[in-house]
């Protein structure tokens, strides 16, 4: 079983994700077992795969909209997140919409191709689960969260900016101004 | 100048440290080629042609002394005891050693400097007018909103993996002397009737091989609001903009493809979530920030001293400096100095560490210790007393600083160009040393009065030849450099009724040693069209158009059209 990173920990990944077929066609769900489906199987195949046994998680690519997901996130035990490479920051904006704007709290997973590097800004936008590209090391990869320190902008791991945040410690710095 | 406060300090030694690790995996074959690629491009490092590249960051071109010596402390120790300021205010070296750059950064924090986001797809240095905080013209002091904007750019989580760069510029004052028409965001700093300050909010400017003016989406953007509304404009570009083609990832082909009013629409629905949220700025952070500047502590002048009027009645060189290097200040007895990186044989914007150091002490004697860099590449003192200029002169003389010649044609601004750059098709600054050398007399120069030189030396237009009054761009035939050159490019506001513009190409391109000659033809058409001496070229192209230009450079409609035949006929 692949190793990921949970709530920075490495914990052994219980979910298999599944892909559309190399001709664009939809893949057979297996009859058992927690699946992660890609959204195109999710909107095509939905009572089907809310009756099956087995937990369900839903994977967007990065060009997807989590609009189309908004009104079922309570229905996921995963969100995951496609990063097809390293420079494509489409991601970072679907994370911040899917905890910010539709309030998801569950588990959100970055998956493809995924290095420490990315950790921390990732976790910031609401990532809280990694399934990094093969052959990295997870257990060193959990260094990478420590990378900074603070940061200026308000997100999803620091709902106050800085600036907030420094005046709320300030004394007598108790409005919201 | 901003004085770092504790996390300020923390945010950048973190940097050193992630970095000086990552450079360590990359050299211990931990990470590959590919993906250090995006990790040292989002610390300024390029693999150039000879070397790799370090840009280090000037953040909106203000630097203290003790900053500008470890500038020249890198170039002795790293580098070839030189650097190039660039367009964007900063400063980049061409020789140092891929190993030595962690060392290199920790060195830049201990004068609260760094290399952050100075390349790659994020948003880069913000840059504004060098007069910034001494204008007469000042609406606001730009330095503020652009530490604010520093601050909320830097490692920001969500827009470090853009599409492409992303620029943004601040104006805060009447001219335009930041080019913000041209920036991915342009902010202009407006004051409404009751005299609140905003922003007139324009988006999807740009240089490159796509130059377009930027369209204004909000005309009175309130400051409290200015990182929200950012933040909906990135937000949008980040989930839209094209990744399948390099050349059409910039915000500006975005807004295009949609069209403004519908991608503005987007951006306003955006917004719509955002607004009032915890980014909203405070009066509180606004005069924090402020507060964290030191302020020059100007001695109370009655006015003009009576000295420097009688020193620029008897000395004529250095009434030509002044006239051309010096600007009024808003400050009485007070004056803006620019000292000239544009000398003819140098490359524009070049210094040598022997010169920064010279530079950081009169800094200090004469300027509060602090300096300036500016876009059109060169450097300024903002604060100088009028009864110092005549010794300051004599002093950046000495040092080759004095060519007085800023708006001039000789005031080129170029890229480091096929000299340096990997991706440049051809060649800047033997161009501008062409050119410089052709107009080398300097009585020819003032009459020719004022006009902006752009050299670029590819389509990525570092050099910004699209809003020359004269661009230059280097093109590749075939293997051969060509120049290929436009007229009528206008980098801003700069007077009434001039605004920002991008210039016309006139024709077919030249070889190198052609320029000078095509320039020469240029300003003897200006010189035989002007109406006056007031009437400068940028003006006479607008009102006479680019045709008689042409005619002039490569005869009159009917002689190209012979000429085609014949050239035809041959072959």
């Amino acid at each position: 079983m692949a190793l990921i990173i949970k709530d920075r920990n490495v914990v052994a990944d219980c979910w298999r994700r599944l892909e559309l077929n190399a001709d664009g066609n939809l893949p057979a769900a297996p009859p058992a077992g927690d699946i992660i489906v890609p959204l195109a199987m999710w909107q095509g195949q939905r009572e089907q795969l809310i009756a099956r046994p087995g937990r369900l998680g839903v994977w967007l690519d990065s060009h997807e909209d989590p609009a189309n997901v908004a009104e079922d996130l309570k229905l996921f035990g995963v969100v995951a997140v496609n990063f097809p490479t390293v420079t494509d920051g489409r991601g970072y904006s679907i994370g911040r919409l899917i905890r910010e704007r539709y309030g998801y709290k569950g588990e959100l997973r970055a998956i493809g191709d995924v290095l420490r590097d990315q950790l921390f800004f990732l976790s910031s936008c609401g990532f809280n689960a990694f399934a990094l590209r093969e052959g990295e090391d997870p257990q060193e990869a959990l260094a990478a969260f420590g990378d900074f320190s603070e940061a200026y902008q308000n997100s999803v791991e620091r709902p106050l900016p800085l600036f907030r945040r420094r005046y709320l410690a300030s004394p007598g710095g108790m409005e919201w101004s | 100048m901003y004085v770092y406060d504790e996390i300020d300090q923390r945010l950048v030694d973190e940097r050193v440290a992630q970095f000086r690790d990552q450079t360590r995996r990359f050299l211990a074959g931990k990470l590959s080629e590919d993906d250090f690629r995006p990790l040292r491009l989002r610390n300024g490092l390029y693999i150039q042609r000879y070397a790799p590249m370090l840009r280090v960051a000037i953040p909106y071109g203000l630097l203290a002394s003790r900053q500008l010596r470890m500038l020249a402390y890198i170039a002795r120790r790293w580098d070839r005891g030189y650097g190039h300021f660039s367009t964007r205010q900063n400063i980049q070296y061409n020789w140092p050693k891929l190993e030595d750059v962690p060392d290199i950064l920790a060195e830049l924090a201990k004068v609260e400097m760094h290399a952050i986001q100075t390349s790659g797809n994020s948003v880069r240095n913000i840059t504004t007018d060098h007069y910034a905080g001494v204008a007469r013209d000042e609406i606001v002091d730009s330095f503020v909103w652009c530490e604010l904007l520093r601050q909320w750019s830097t490692f920001h989580p969500e827009f470090s993996f853009l599409p492409r760069k992303f620029k943004i510029a601040v104006n805060g004052a009447e001219a335009d002397r930041a080019a913000i028409f041209l920036h991915d965001v342009g902010l202009q700093a407006v004051r409404d009737a009751a005299g609140a300050v905003g922003f007139r909010v324009s988006v999807g400017g740009g240089m490159g091989r796509t130059p377009i003016i930027g369209h204004v989406f909000r005309e009175f953007l309130p400051w409290p609001h200015l990182l929200t509304y950012l933040e909906a404009i990135m937000r949008v570009y980040n989930r839209y903009g094209r990744r399948d083609n390099i050349h059409k990832a910039r915000i500006k082909i975005l807004v295009k493809a949609r069209t403004p009013e519908k991608f503005r629409e987007e951006v306003e629905a955006e917004w719509a979530h955002l607004k009032d949220g915890p980014a909203t700025l405070t009066e509180a952070e606004v005069r924090r920030v402020e507060g964290r500047f030191t302020r020059p502590q100007y001695q109370p002048l009655a006015g003009d001293d009576a000295g420097h009027l009688l020193r620029l009645a008897v000395e004529p060189a250095f009434a030509a400096w002044t006239k051309r290097n010096v600007q009024p200040h808003k400050v009485p007895g007070y004056a803006a100095v620019t000292l000239s990186l544009k000398k003819t044989g140098v490359p524009p914007g070049d210094m040598t560490a022997d010169q920064m150091d010279a530079v950081a002490d009169l800094a200090e004697r004469y300027s509060f210790g602090e300096v300036r860099v500016s876009h059109e590449q060169n450097l300024i003192f903002a604060d100088v007393r009028q009864s110092e200029l005549n010794s300051l002169w004599r002093e950046v003389k000495a040092l080759g600083l004095a060519t007085p010649n800023i708006g001039l044609l000789t005031n080129i601004i170029a890229c480091p160009g096929g000299d340096f750059c990997s991706l440049a098709n051809a060649k800047s600054i033997p161009v501008a040393q062409a050119i410089q050398e052709r107009f080398d007399r300097l009585d020819y120069v003032y009459d020719i009065g004022e006009l902006d030189l752009n050299i670029s030396g590819c389509m990525n237009s570092c050099g910004h030849h699209h809003v020359g009054h004269i661009g230059i761009l280097g093109v590749d035939k075939n293997g051969e450099e060509w120049y290929q050159i436009s007229i009528g490019g206008n980098q801003g506001l700069t007077r009434p009724g001039a605004p920002a513009a991008v210039g016309k190409v006139i024709g077919p391109s030249f070889a190198r040693e052609q320029i000078p000659d095509v320039i020469e033809k240029l300003i003897k058409t200006y010189l035989d069209r002007r109406e006056s001496e007031e009437e400068r070229f940028i003006d006479v192209v607008w009102r006479i158009g680019i045709e008689p230009f042409k005619e002039h450079v490569y005869g009159t409609h009917h002689q190209r059209q012979e000429r085609r035949s014949r050239l035809l006929a041959a072959a």
